[in-house]
């Protein structure tokens, strides 16, 4: 018998089933097929103005700094100007995601922009999210050629544009939009939730940032 | 790792006495407790929530067979491969043999407690292959040659100058004078060491919090990345869980998340939570090639159907040993085995049997706290009652114990007697710590476990009752 077989056999004998029992697998699918959503906390049922708010807020508490912009044509300024607060080289690395490359950044033009995944040796980088929670102030990315996700962990600054508009309260109606993306049951390879910049508290439990991933995360709101 | 946990009397007294250990567990109180209540304080349906999780990890564990069998077959369509492991033995064989096929020299490695349980770096050492702990606990341990005293914060029993001295120690190809007094130097310094590490790694193992079925991913809860460099840098990602972690939906992964970093380190989410599902796409331009998740159950399925059920809905969060007087008292690496604390209590008699973990139940004063914490609702106490009462049966304890024990819950269900008598007691333990310069090495009927902890009061079913029917068993 393979090791499969028999730790499923010792799950049935232990439950006292055989596997076949249609009431049960019935069950089972079902649960998976339409994933019945629990308790969604209040936190986050707000009207879009307030679920941004909070999502601010909340991102702020986690020590992530947050501006908003009107549209994307802001964004290469707010971002020189994100860089020059902390006397960084004016410069970043991207992946190819259409809603950064159509973005003006002729109007920034002492900004040196590359392309591509990161080798672990690049200063600042920046993404566009998918989306974000304001239940936690959480960012969602997800991988592709558009945004690589070692842009998300290499660089020491972290910078996330986020469209208002994609804002959600709470991670259920997160997942609700992925399932209509990328249809029931599929998912892309990663999805990153990010919840403010990397933290370690594993020296005398004192909360520093700044261990293997980003030690600043900046997130521009967009809308 | 070696399961010392019979000897936890003497590793108890040993952690008493050790008084940097002493020191470093006041930051388990300070940090753990206060955070943890804040932030569930917040949050104001954490309690429904806990009833929604437990609901949750009991729906599954009653459908597990048909869970794990859906959750493989997503695996398998999204590229990935599932290996099964009955045993830790069959669990190292396979990712040795994952790791030779891939040619690996080095393996990172973010945190796992399943790769603790089963030992996987010392067999990959003997195999020739290096193993790299990233998370910086974890590699503060490993260059110590020291296990994780606690499931989430494994160098808790650390203080920084202890720390400092190990990277003066390993870190001999930077300047001796450097100033490392600070943690923030101590941890830019491990960022820099294992950044090269990461970057040269041919495998990366992690394990997971949660298994989805519905999708085929695999979840990492963490605060520093090292979890994510550690899975995206590498050509092969091997994932290593037990059956446990498998969870339905997204949706029920979701209930959960809100209870754990909230009942673990008092964050209302940690930083990365990331969500992996096979290897890297076609037009992927990173990730791994491979993606290989490692399924063990390793005793668990013995758990299930029988009184210690109930265990298998545990987290790992940590929020038990966190509250617990007794890993306040003596730290985690007393309890001789990968998993302490209360949880460790009741799973470690599970997993590696009673005649190795059998004294571990005893080291609680069934306080309750642990329960009235645990998000999952798991009623631990009742759980390493029912361990005492096997161990007894099974006449581990030494005979003196059980007398002593027998006798004082005879004296505990007779308060008059008990107070006259224990009134005796101290003033004749007065007498006897006069005479020996007012240090006491034993106490009447409790032997030298006294001194460092309070007499619990008595619950359920009593030693004596116990006794009795022994007697009458034997009779
Ligand atoms: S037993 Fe409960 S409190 Fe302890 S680690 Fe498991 S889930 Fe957390």
């Amino acid at each position: 018998m393979s090791a499969r077989d028999a730790i499923l056999a010792r799950v049935r004998r232990s439950l006292g089933v055989d596997g076949t029992e249609p009431d049960r697998r019935a069950t089972a699918e079902a649960r998976m097929h339409d994933a019945p959503i629990g308790l969604i906390p209040a936190r986050g049922q707000l009207d879009p103005a307030g679920q941004r708010a909070l999502f601010r807020a909340m991102a702020e508490k986690v020590s992530s700094s947050v501006v908003a912009v009107a549209s994307g044509a802001d964004v290469p300024a707010a971002i020189a100007d994100y860089l020059r607060s902390k006397n960084l080289p004016p410069s970043f690395r991207r992946g190819d995601d259409p809603r950064l490359a159509a973005m003006p950044w002729d109007s920034q033009p002492n900004l040196e922009i590359s392309t591509g995944i990161s080798d672990g040796h690049d200063l600042v980088s920046v993404s566009h999210a998918v989306g974000a929670i304001a239940e936690t102030g959480t960012l969602a990315l997800q991988s592709g050629g558009d945004n690589p996700t070692t842009l998300n962990f290499l660089p020491d600054h972290h910078i996330v544009v986020v469209d208002a508009g994609a804002i959600v309260g709470d991670y259920e109606t997160f997942w609700a939009g992925m399932r209509q993306r990328f249809g029931k049951g599929v998912m892309p390879r990663t999805v990153n939730f990010v919840t403010g910049p990397s933290r370690s508290g594993d020296i005398e439990q004192t909360i520093l940032l700044g261990a293997h991933g980003p030690r600043a995360l900046h997130i521009i709101m967009v809308g | 790792m070696q399961i010392t946990s019979p000897q936890f009397r003497q590793n108890a007294t040993k952690a008493l006495n050790d008084g940097q250990l002493q020191k470093a567990l006041g930051n388990v109180q300070k940090g753990f407790i206060g955070k943890r209540a804040l932030a569930v304080a917040a949050l104001p349906e954490f309690e429904q929530l806990r009833d929604s999780g437990r609901a949750i990890k009991t729906h599954t564990l009653k459908h597990l067979d048909l869970y794990l069998e859906a959750y493989e077959a997503k695996v398998t369509a999204s590229g990935g491969q599932v290996h099964w492991a009955e045993t830790a033995q069959d669990a190292r064989e396979i990712i040795l043999g994952i790791c030779k096929a891939a040619g690996a020299r080095t393996v990172t490695k973010g945190k796992s407690m399943i790769s603790e349980e089963v030992g996987v770096n010392a067999y990959l050492e003997e195999h020739g292959i290096t193993p790299v702990e990233t998370d910086l606990g974890e590699y503060i341990i490993q260059l110590r040659g020291e296990t994780p005293s606690h499931i989430i914060a494994p160098a808790v029993h650390l203080n920084k100058e202890q720390v400092e001295q190990d990277f003066r120690r390993v870190h001999t190809h930077l300047a001796p004078e450097r100033n490392l007094s600070e943690a923030q130097t101590l941890l830019t310094e491990a960022r820099a060491v294992l950044r090269e590490r990461f970057l040269a790694a041919d495998v990366g193992i992690t394990g997971a919090n949660f298994l989805v079925a519905e999708t085929g991913t695999s979840i990492i809860v963490t605060n520093e990345g090292n979890g994510d460099l550690t899975q995206i840098l590498p050509r092969v990602h091997i994932v290593i869980a037990s059956i446990e972690k498998i969870t339905p939906t997204l949706e029920d992964v979701s209930q959960i998340l809100r209870l754990l970093a909230r009942s673990a380190t008092g964050q209302d989410m940690s930083v990365y939570t990331t969500f992996s599902t096979g290897p890297r796409r076609a037009d992927d331009p990173d990730g791994p090639d491979q993606y290989h998740v490692v399924l063990l159950d390793n005793g668990r399925t013995a758990m299930l159907g029988t009184e210690f059920e109930e265990m298998l809905r545990c987290i790992r969060c940590g929020a038990c040993m966190n509250h617990c007087p007794v890993y306040h008292a003596v730290g985690g690496h007393a309890y001789g085995s990968v998993y302490p604390g209360p949880m460790g209590a009741v799973l470690t008699p599970s997993l590696w049997g009673v005649d190795k973990g059998g004294q571990l139940p005893n080291a609680s004063t069934f306080c309750g706290r642990c329960e009235s914490v645990c998000p999952m609702k798991i009623p631990l106490p009742k759980m390493m009652r029912h361990w005492r009462e096997r161990e007894f049966e099974r006449h581990l304890n030494p005979p003196a114990q059980r007398w002593g024990l027998g006798a004082w819950a005879f004296l505990a269900r007779r308060p008059k007697l008990y107070h006259a008598l224990t009134g005796l007691v101290a003033r004749l333990i007065g007498r006897i710590g006069a005479v020996r310069g007012g240090s006491l090495g034993w106490l009447p009927l409790a032997g030298g476990w006294t001194r460092h902890r309070d007499l619990p009061a008595p619950e359920g079913r009593t030693f004596l009752e116990m006794w009795a029917d022994k007697q009458r068993k034997s009779a």
